[in-house]
């Protein structure tokens, strides 16, 4: 069953990396609030499945830290999922919130890279 | 029925004794029961109280013949002497329960008669551990530790892992005491705690086997019986039920009775006629994909699963303890362009074949291409149980050979081997570079996926992880559950369990104990990430590792909550556009806090070392080489660690 679960998230980062067909240039985000955004993807139950640092690599959410797809890919996923992830319709989260955080997913700093941490490099 | 003469007592001889004994003590104006001389006695009656008609008539009642009603006190060949004489020749290890009275018999002759040595007995304070402790241990050792239980209670407890056992095909062997025949029952105590008219039946649908003896040649012959069904592939537990008074009523004639010798049943090999079909197809394909459940037995099972896998240059997927992890075809492979798909002891295998989505409406559709050939190959088919059920959906295959993996592996590694021409030869080796390729930068992938939150408190389960492994990886390690990271180097066999199910949450922390104490004579250094859920489902397992020296080391994955269910409401909520409000309420009903609990406090009561809570990564790699260091000693320790869910 891990398997199939690991390929799904799969699945979900490259369909959520891919540009939409078609379009020209994606629109941009609407400006967001990075604050509010960390705040929410806290309370709205974003971390359960990414991480509280967004970094995904369990056996659910992939990680968004650093590959944050482009913001009408994102958006879409996050109204109409095409795998597993829950559906977070605008009642539940508003566009201006949405908007808040994805700023924050953006704004989160690279991780120390993997030559910085010993125990990732001993053989 | 025989008995020692020298200790049968009954009413009479213990009255004589006890008169003689007192008359020179106690102010007694009642004669001596001792022979009477009656003239000797006449003429000093008038120091008597009564006149010797008056102590006759006395002691009449006394002294007359007692009715038919055997009186025994001793027996110096019990039963259940006999039943440990055949449960030694079956070679268990260790027997493990939680203490009853329906099997005082037993209990007491695995002690004194048994020698508490082949099989020695673990105590356990709850019988669903006692189960669970045993389907590990196997997942290990390979061969079944025999529980021992009563009914209903302890086999009501019981319950859970032997359903783990029956959808893990785990032979966990089960004694459940019992009394059958009521004029043996103890008034208010026996008949309803401790006697069923047929106690396997709340298991039945669940164990391979069960049979209930009514004498000692037959408990003899199901007993031997008992082990062959639960070791023939496709394993499975099975219930013996022990009769209480055939436990304690002499053996009687031992040369009348007969233990059967134990001959394992050989595994069933594929068909060769659909084997060398089956080759034709995996040496043919361009893009063949193993999928491997529970392959491997043992070390020789490894050997085979890779050995397939380097003669086709074919990327196997999942395949457990069979499959080294990092080998460059561990992990690799794709379902959606996989053209030839071998399935081996794969029951999950429509999971992994199709895309399945758990939103408001469920929906399904197939992952791989219309025209590739999936070809299984399992022992699985040959489970005959339909209440329990452990398959999923149904999958279509093109070719399904029912046989065990190991078994059938030699053959057909011999068939792909014939097929090979010089030409296929090259494709093969061109793959494997491209996978080998496609293994060593997912390899570091993974490293740089640890980087990502690696000082987040709580702290991530990655960096948790790399932690425990910094720690171990000189050591001869092996997991005993949860956790492992795919930058652990898994390069045996005994690593890692084989497939193994505590029948739901609640199971796991036994499970390891038992896997454990398999790998104790081994000396090998045992960890486990343990949840929080888990934890506090059975936890007086952990006395039972402590109590036996079972030297381990739990690392708590804390997340405060029943994190998964914690996931299924977040679902409903928003499925049903109230998502915000669940939130904001703390998800009630599945998290684990107010208060938190202090699970390093919980381990020490049980003699363990721990420590905890810790929420700060950098606090870790002290605290895990203080516990390394108790456990090198022979301890269990544990580390209370604060973890995000996932």
């Amino acid at each position: 069953m891990r398997l199939g679960l690991l390929l799904l998230i799969a699945a979900v980062v490259i369909a959520a990396e891919l540009p939409l067909r078609g379009q020209a240039a994606a629109p941009a985000a609407p400006a967001g609030n990075v604050e509010s955004g960390k705040k929410l993807f806290v309370e709205r139950a974003c971390w359960q499945c990414h991480g509280l640092a967004a970094q995904g690599g369990g056996i659910a959410g992939p990680r968004l830290a650093g590959r944050v797809p482009a913001w009408p890919a994102f958006s879409r996923y996050v109204r109409r999922p095409t795998e597993e992830m829950i559906p977070y319709p605008p009642k539940t989260l508003s566009d201006s919130e949405l908007a808040d955080i994805y700023a924050w997913l953006r704004a989160i700093p690279a991780p120390p890279a993997v030559s910085s941490i010993p125990q990732l490099n001993r053989k | 029925m025989a008995m020692d003469a020298n200790a049968r007592v009954n009413r009479r001889g213990f009255l004589k004794g006890a008169a003689a004994g007192a008359a020179g003590a106690a102010a007694l104006t009642v004669p001596s029961v001792a022979p009477v001389d009656a003239e000797t006695q006449l003429p000093d009656q008038g120091r008597l109280a009564f006149t010797p008609e008056q102590a006759a008539q006395t002691l009449a009642p006394e002294t007359a013949p007692l009715p038919d009603e055997p009186d025994v006190m001793t027996v110096a060949d019990p039963g259940s002497d006999f039943m440990v004489d055949v449960l030694k020749k079956l070679d268990f290890e260790y027997i493990i329960a939680n203490p009853a009275s329906s099997f005082r018999g037993l209990h007491e002759s695995f002690i004194n008669y048994g020698g508490n040595k082949s099989p020695e007995w673990l105590t356990c304070a709850h019988e669903q551990a006692a189960v669970n402790i045993a389907n590990g241990y196997y997942a290990v050792a390979g061969k079944p530790m025999a529980v021992l239980t009563f009914a209903p209670s302890g086999l009501h407890h019981a319950m859970m892992g032997i359903f783990g056992a029956f959808s893990a095909h785990t032979p966990t062997y089960i004694l459940v005491a019992n009394i059958l025949d009521g004029k043996e029952r103890r008034p208010a105590f026996d008949w309803g705690p401790h006697s069923v008219v047929d106690p396997a039946d709340a298991v039945r649908d669940m164990v391979k086997w069960d049979d209930t003896p009514l004498s000692l040649q037959h408990f003899a012959e199901s007993a031997v019986r008992a082990y062959k069904m639960a070791m023939t592939e496709p394993r499975g537990p099975v219930v013996l039920v022990v009769d209480a008074t055939l436990q304690e009523n002499a053996t009687g004639d031992r040369s009348k009775l007969h233990i059967p010798r134990l001959t394992l049943t050989s595994p069933p090999a594929g068909d060769p006629g659909a084997v060398a079909e089956v080759a034709k197809l995996l040496v043919a394909a361009e893009s063949p994909l193993i999928i491997a459940g529970d392959v491997a037995r043992n070390e020789d099972g490894m050997r085979l699963l890779v050995e397939l896998a380097e003669t086709l240059q074919a990327p196997v997927v999942g395949g457990g303890r069979g499959m080294p992890n990092q080998h460059p075809l561990s992990g690799g492979g794709n379902v959606r362009t996989a053209d030839v798909i071998l399935a081996l002891n794969d029951d999950g295998l429509y999971g992994r074949l199709n895309r399945y989505r758990d939103q408001q409406v469920r929906s399904s559709t197939p992952l791989t291409k219309p025209d590739a050939k999936v070809i299984s190959i399992s022992s699985y088919d040959l489970s005959v149980k339909g209440n329990y059920q452990t398959v999923e959906r149904f999958q279509e295959v093109s070719m399904s050979i029912a046989g065990d993996p190991q078994a059938t592996l030699p053959s057909l590694i011999e068939a792909c081997k014939k097929l090979i021409t010089p030409d296929r030869r090259r494709a093969m080796d061109e793959r494997g570079k491209r996978l080998a390729t496609a293994s060593a930068e997912a390899l570091e992938r993974a490293r740089v996926e640890c980087t990502y939150g690696w000082d987040s408190s709580p702290i991530t389960l990655q960096r948790l992880a790399l932690e425990v492994w910094d720690v171990i990886r000189d050591k001869d390690w092996a997991s005993v559950g949860g956790g492992a990271n795919r930058l652990w180097n898994v390069d045996k066999f005994y690593r890692t369990m084989g497939a193994v199910n505590g029948g739901g949450i609640g199971g796991s922390l036994s499970i390891s104990i038992g896997a454990a104490l398999a790998h104790k004579k081994h000396g090998r250094f045992c960890v486990r990430f343990q949840p929080d859920g888990d934890m506090l489902y059975v936890n007086s397992a952990l006395w039972t590792a402590t109590h036996h020296r079972i030297p381990m080391l739990f690392v708590m994955q804390n997340n405060r909550a029943y994190h998964q269910e914690v996931m299924h409401l977040q679902r409903m909520a928003n499925r049903r556009q109230r998502g915000m409000t669940l939130a904001h309420a703390g998800l009630t009903g599945s998290t684990i806090s107010d208060p938190n609990i202090d699970f390093a406090q919980m381990a020490r009561s049980m003699g363990a070392y721990a420590e905890g809570p810790i929420s700060n990564p950098k606090d870790l790699r002290p605290a895990l080489l203080r516990a390394v260091e108790r456990v090198e000693k022979g301890e269990v320790a544990l580390l209370d660690t604060l973890t995000q869910p996932r």
